[in-house]
């Protein structure tokens, strides 16, 4: 697709604004969307981060603009108990103050990852090797549940008692992990 | 000091070595963005807490390195200078903008420099390593490694279902950022890329300039990298990322061969005409020198011209930018004097090799 300003480079960015239940759909090259760049929310020069505060600052649930109802002001005084930041701050930088305002700000941060990230909101590549021990043996345990439940539905329950003994390994292992 | 020993000085070594598919892949960068529990994150944190997280990582790294990943040299920011620090973001070593208001920070390097780590940039520690062509299993493998390695003496902020947690929510869960250079000029002159392009950005991929985010290609250099870090594994990440880049290589061959085919002596006149601006050129901007620079590596790999090194554009593209400019004239440039500079760097480069015609690829 082509950049709606110049007709001439790629569009790279796609905007959806909306207003008012209003929506306006945009299609910028980097360029053209730095130029256009004070057009967009808080920003004089235009860089991803004002561009992710942008989609930040929508409420998932009525698409409307931020500061619209009482139940979004609310949301907005959620604070991390460990830096002190705002939401309403993270909203308006993108940025976290730090590791625990993930949990601070949890019950809001599921759709937003999913629009940040494709629709995912779940980590599912590599684990800490000295932290995560217990976890790399709770995801092998949960394949291994799902593979054990086929065999059961496929009725091969020669395999599945297989599956369920080494599940049963791996418990063991979990359990002297977190007892350690 | 001599054009030579500048370039051998300037050059990081691993360019200088050849890598796969390095006709159209110059370079794979892998970076993977870490934060350590406890620490504020850098962007929202004071001089003194980050003082105290660069002492904290300093502390458990510096002694410790060799045996795992080599000798490291550290480089406090605060003690380079603006130019100094300059070079670092042209040979991609930083970010420009941990260059203009890094606090606290500093660039960690091995001795062939594929290996980097900037710590306080906008998340605690930005690992890469960058390898010569396209070596992207490779490049995650040492990157892995090392990241091993530091998380063997530090504790990681990571979370069972965001994965690494990391300042910006765009990096959160692998952390990691996959990128391909590639020089695709038969792609951009037979206007392909743009339909092509639409189909990369669909699959969760991003086409940017050489400099990284909001800048324009130069030189027919597009880096293609994946936007997501959340939901996939780096395997995943690297498969995807590794089968798109496949698909461009092939495509680019083959448009090189039809272009050959139908049109070698326009080509081989294009060639020679961009030779003969870069080695005569007394004024050039980089976009132009960029541009023929481009044109004339194409010639290189097409056996059009001969006698020229392989790596000249890698090479060039590098020297070209306004802080090595500046060292090589051991003087600060206005832009009138760099484009001056610039086109006797190039001049003085190209007369150091010994160029025939070449007879085209058959």
């Amino acid at each position: 697709m082509q950049c709606q300003e110049c007709n001439q480079r790629q569009a790279t960015l796609h905007f959806t604004k909306i207003v008012n239940a209003e929506k306006t759909e945009m299609h910028l090259c980097e360029v053209c969307a730095k130029e256009k760049g004070d057009e967009f929310p808080g920003s004089n020069s235009y860089s991803i981060h004002d561009l992710l505060s942008g989609l930040l600052n929508v409420d998932p649930s009525t698409g409307s603009g931020a500061g619209y109802s009482q139940k979004v002001q609310n949301e907005y005084a959620l604070q991390c108990p460990k830096c002190r930041m705002h939401y309403k701050d993270f909203i308006n930088n993108s940025r976290f103050g730090c590791s625990y305002c993930y949990q601070a700000f949890s019950a809001k941060l599921d759709p937003i990852l999913k629009r940040v990230h494709g629709g995912n909101h779940t980590h599912t590549g590599k684990i800490p090797k000295r932290q995560g021990g217990r976890l790399k043996l709770q995801r092998e345990i949960s394949s291994l549940k799902t593979k054990m439940q086929e065999h059961i539905d496929r009725e091969e329950f020669e395999y599945a008692a297989e599956v369920r003994d080494k599940i049963r390994e791996l418990q063991e292992a979990k359990e002297k992990e977190e007892g350690q | 000091m001599s054009l030579e020993q500048f370039i051998s000085n300037a050059i990081s070594p691993w360019m200088k070595n050849p890598g796969p598919d390095d006709d159209i892949v110059m370079s794979t960068r892998i970076r993977l963005a870490r934060n350590l529990e406890d620490f504020p994150f850098p962007s929202s944190t004071s001089q003194d807490a980050a003082r105290a997280l660069y002492k904290h990582v300093y502390e458990r790294l510096s002694q410790t390195s060799k045996e795992m990943v080599g000798k490291l040299i550290w480089l406090p920011m605060d003690g380079l200078s603006t130019i100094e620090k300059t070079v670092l973001v042209e040979k991609h070593l930083t970010s420009p903008q941990f260059a203009k208001e890094s606090k606290q920070g500093a660039v960690v390097l091995n001795n062939d420099e594929t290996i980097s780590m900037m710590v306080n940039e906008e998340d605690h520690l930005r690992i890469q390593c960058l390898s010569p062509g396209f070596q992207l299993s490779e490049g995650y493998k040492s990157a892995d490694k090392l990241d091993d390695w530091i998380e063997s003496h530090v504790t990681y902020a990571f979370d069972e279902k965001k994965g690494y947690l990391t300042s910006c929510p765009t990096n959160v869960g692998t952390g990691m950022r996959a990128s391909v250079m590639m020089h695709l000029p038969a792609l951009v002159t037979t206007q392909q890329l743009n339909r092509i392009l639409p189909a990369v950005s669909q699959l969760g991929l991003v086409v940017r300039g050489i400099y990284g985010e909001g800048s324009e290609a130069r030189g027919n250099l597009f880096q293609i990298s994946n936007q997501m870090t959340l939901g996939k594994s780096e395997e995943d990440i690297i498969e995807e990322l590794r089968g798109v880049v496949l698909q461009l290589i092939e495509r680019e061959r083959n448009t090189r061969r039809e272009l050959l085919k139908h049109n070698q002596l326009q080509l081989a006149d294009q060639v020679h005409r961009s030779y003969g601006i870069l080695a005569n050129s007394r004024i050039i901007e980089s976009k132009e020198a960029g541009n023929h620079l481009s044109t004339l590596r194409l010639g290189i790999d097409l056996d059009l011209i001969r006698g020229i090194e392989g790596n000249i554009l890698n090479e060039l593209m590098v020297l070209i930018q306004p802080a090595f400019l500046q060292q090589f004239a051991e003087q600060e440039l206005t832009a009138d004097g760099r484009d001056e500079r610039r086109a006797t760097l190039i001049r003085e480069r190209l007369k150091l090799e010994n160029i025939q015609d070449g007879g085209g690829e058959t």
